[in-house]
């Protein structure tokens, strides 16, 4: 069956504290990071992107399980912070990886969700017989406007994902997503930073999407919560996801593992990813895991995974709950001269 | 092979030229030393100039021609020579070897550069050619970087001290003090250099050598003739060059210069002299650790002990070793294509007691060390009275 | 030229992946890669080989000031890595605590921006270092 074969993920050691944002803005910072349930969010450095990132997570995905790149027969990464706008970031990584040249690559752009959209390509892929495995990458270096409620919750990191037939860590046992035209956040072409909808972005939007994909998975596969013991949902801020989570009938302790934003903020198309890999990190042989992401615009995409044995043996040396540990916090100055929000950079 | 003689020299003042450009700058040096050899124009049968960056910091290349056209020396064969910072010394070197030859009997070799026509960064980027552009400068390295790096090298291996290699530049500041051609005519302190703020550490902006114009000329002769047209010629009597990789990275050891010391053991082989026998020595301090670490490879130090020679004073003007009595690169002033020039004229005048103040009594052998980059090139010249 | 189109897409191999050469001849790795081996020259015989990912600092200094399109990364380390075989390069070194970047300190290859040609020109990725 088709599933994952190795996973990594990359988040940079910049971290900025939705306290010190506050505090330039003469707001409320302790407020705010509850609303939020966000305490600090993770920041590029000035010589990383999201191919940086990307090429990372890869490396730390292969790495782990011992693939031969050469198998890789198609890269997808997915964010909406590419380095170029023309120009595919899949092609660096298919390189820097040592996947080229027989290959096929592309990047995907569905806000939020262009990573788990490479997931369900790659599925499609290996599942045909097309390639022996296919990598997908979501990697974003998330811009919120100065100012802008944004600003407290994007942050930087990538999740790669190797999927293929052959020594899966943990299979894929069915993947749902249900969309929509729902217009809650976006960036126009050229413009430098997104634009949102307000709460229009929650009830609608979020919610919406996130409970109908989580809904029709488990209609589609005929299981219940109870029948998992993970479950990891885009996670735009700490509140969203334990919401989806009880309403959906999880018990909020099943989402914690993957509950990543609080520490690093939201990630965008790495979000959901990220959260899974925490998950992989230490879910035993026979654990099932849901996953849903979401992306604006708008879809989810909802995965049921099936722990497999031999996992251990193929993990990244380093757990993500351990990987955001190194850290050093930079004041709200460094943050925007890092994320070149100056006007002359 | 004849001997060679130079038998006149000129020198414009170093510093940040506003008011004159490449033209005029060597005009003036190769005015000034056809002058000072008594020679007549159409005596100069050839001539080699040595530039490092012209095309980079002027968008001139083709420098040989120039050099003859400005003169209104055409048609007279007229050759530019490139090796980064010891552009002047291969030039020097390549006159040398036209006069020994006996391909011709006087010929003048000059040196310039022209740095103040660009900012600072564009100045720094087009020094940077003097690197490994593809891998070490493209990876964000400086030149002051680069001898950085050597610097903490020789911290950790000798533990050469901060400090020591201050005393280098306090030195050189202080010679340059006589010297009416020197751009810095300013004495500083230990604690001036310490508080100068780091520009790659451990070096900081008093340990590195200025951005600067200026221009330098000799006139040589072949020494059976200078007497003809100058009492008091002073004789190459050795010239040494040697090369090393180009990228820092690659060397061996940062702690020493190889190209030096094989330019220097050439050159001490053909002077028939030892380290020890040299009076005073301009060497290539485009950085403090460069002093120190020339000190060593030139033989005058043992390794390691360059740093503590400094601060103990034995490089001072007329102290065991006359290091740098023209204030050297670093108070002199650098124009990259002038250094390794000026530093012959720096001999000259020193053996023919013309240095004023900065007279080192008792001159009877000098010695020349220029550098090209952070160590690829290196040329080693050695001068007595003829 | 750093933003040479062809230059930055030739070395593309080497500035991701430290892809060197070994003579066979004497054994030595080289990294960049050598056209003539500097130990045997007509009797190498340089084949292609990966440079290790991991090192140590032989040599660092802080940058204070930079050149042209390094200016506003400021400080940054710059270092002479030694390879586990041996081979030296100059890097970046990058996420790397003061009190961490000394001569000896174990580092290990990142990927990273080394230079951009303006804002709108090629990017160049590549090697940096990081302690580990």
């Amino acid at each position: 069956m088709v599933g994952i074969v190795g996973y990594g993920t990359y988040v940079p050691r910049m971290r900025v504290k939705v306290d010190e944002i506050a505090r330039v803005w003469g707001k409320e910072g302790a407020r705010i990071s509850k609303g939020l349930g966000i305490n600090e969010k993770a920041v590029a450095s000035f010589d990383e992107d999201s191919c940086s990132f990307a090429v990372e997570a890869s490396r730390v995905a292969l790495k782990s399980c011992g693939a031969d790149p050469k198998g890789i027969g198609a890269v997808f990464v997915g964010s909406e912070s590419k380095p170029y706008a023309v120009k595919p970031t899949a092609t660096m990584v298919a390189e820097a990886i040592g996947a080229t040249p027989e290959m096929t690559a592309a990047d995907f752009e569905f806000a939020c969700k262009a990573g788990t959209a490479g997931v369900q390509a790659c599925m499609g892929m290996v599942s045909s017989g097309m390639v022996k495995y296919g990598l997908a990458v979501g990697s974003d270096t998330a811009q919120g406007r100065p100012n802008d409620a944004l600003e407290y919750s994007a942050g930087g990191g990538a999740a790669a994902l190797i999927i293929g037939k052959e020594g899966t860590v943990a299979d894929i046992d069915a993947t749902y997503s249900f969309t929509t035209d729902t217009p809650d956040f976006w960036r126009r072409q050229h413009a430098e930073f997104p634009r949102h909808a307000g709460r229009f972005t929650a009830e609608p939007a979020y919610f919406k999407h996130v409970l109908s994909g989580a809904k029709g998975l488990l209609a589609k596969t005929g299981t219940k919560p109870e029948d998992y013991d993970f479950a990891v949902f885009h996670q735009p801020n700490g509140k969203f996801p334990l919401r989806a989570a009880t309403m959906l009938g999880f018990e909020e302790t099943k989402a914690m593992q993957g509950l990543i934003t609080p520490f690093i903020g939201n990630t965008y198309s790495a979000a959901a990813m990220i959260g899974l890999c925490s998950v992989l990190d230490v879910a035993k042989p026979g654990q099932r895991i849901l996953v849903v992401s979401y992306g604006s615009g708008a879809g989810s995409d909802a995965f049921k995974i099936t722990v497999k044995e031999g996992i251990e043996a193929k993990r990244p040396k380093v757990a993500v709950l351990n990987a955001i540990e190194d850290k050093e916090y930079v004041d709200y100055a460094g943050y925007v001269k890092h994320r070149r929000k100056i006007k002359s950079l | 092979m004849k001997g060679v003689s130079i038998i006149g020299v000129g020198l414009t003042k170093f510093g940040e030229h506003w008011n004159a450009g490449f033209r005029e700058l060597i005009s003036e040096a190769a005015g000034k030393a056809i002058t000072d050899a008594h020679v007549d124009g159409q005596d100069v049968q050839a001539i080699f100039g040595g530039c490092m960056a012209s095309g980079r910091l002027l968008g001139q290349e083709h420098i040989g021609a120039l050099i003859a056209d400005q003169l209104g020396m055409n048609p007279v064969a007229s050759t530019r020579l490139e090796a980064a910072c010891a552009s002047g010394g291969v030039a020097l070197r390549a006159g040398i070897m036209a006069v020994a030859s006996g391909a011709y009997d006087v010929v003048a070799v000059g040196g310039a550069e022209k740095m103040t026509e660009v900012s600072t960064e564009e100045a720094s980027t087009a020094l940077g050619g003097a690197g490994d552009q593809e891998w070490e400068l493209f990876n964000g390295a400086t030149f002051p970087a680069l001898y950085a790096l050597m610097a903490r090298r020789h911290m950790q291996e000798y533990g050469t001290s901060e400090e020591q290699m201050a005393a280098c530049a306090v030195k050189n500041h202080a010679n340059a003090v006589n010297n009416e051609f020197a751009r810095y005519r300013k004495a500083v302190t230990i604690a001036d250099v310490m508080k100068s703020g780091y520009i790659a550490s451990p070096l900081k902006l008093l340990d590195c050598s200025p951005i600067t114009d200026g221009a330098a000329t000799v006139i040589l002769c072949s020494s059976e003739k200078a007497k003809k047209y100058c009492d008091t010629p002073v004789e190459i009597i050795a010239s040494g060059q040697a090369s090393d990789t180009l990228a820092l990275a690659q060397r061996t050891t940062l702690t020493e210069m190889k190209a030096t010391k094989e330019a220097a053991r050439q050159a001490y082989t053909q002077a028939k002299i030892q380290a020890k026998d040299v009076d005073f020595a301009e060497v290539h301090d485009c950085f403090t650790i460069a002093e120190v670490m020339a000190t060593e490879d030139l033989g005058f130090f043992e390794k390691g002990k360059g740093g503590p020679a400094a601060a103990a004073g034995e490089t001072a003007l007329n102290a065991k070793v006359s290091i740098n009595a023209s204030g050297g690169l670093k108070a002199k002033g650098h124009p990259v294509g002038a250094t390794g020039i000026a530093q012959a004229v720096e001999a000259t005048l020193q053996l023919q007691q013309r240095a004023g103040k900065r007279q080192v009594s008792n001159a009877e052998i000098g010695l020349t060390h220029n550098v090209g980059g952070s160590g690829a090139t290196c040329v080693v010249h050695v001068y007595k009275r003829l | 030229m750093k933003n040479a189109t062809p230059l930055i897409w030739r070395n593309s191999a080497a500035r991701y992946n430290l892809a060197g050469n070994h003579c066979e001849t004497c054994g030595k790795d080289y990294f960049p890669e050598r056209v003539v081996c500097p130990t045997c020259r007509r009797r190498g015989k340089l084949s292609a080989k990966q440079m290790p990912t991991d090192g140590k600092i032989y040599s660092f200094t802080h940058v204070h000031a930079a050149p042209a399109g390094f200016e506003h990364e400021t400080p940054y380390y710059i270092a002479i890595v030694e390879l586990e075989n041996g081979v030296h390069l100059l890097t970046q070194l990058v996420d790397s605590p003061a009190e961490k970047v000394k001569i000896g300190t174990n580092v290990k290859m990142c990927f990273r921006r080394i230079f951009e040609d303006g804002k709108e020109g090629l990017i160049a990725y590549g090697f940096k270092f990081k302690v580990v």
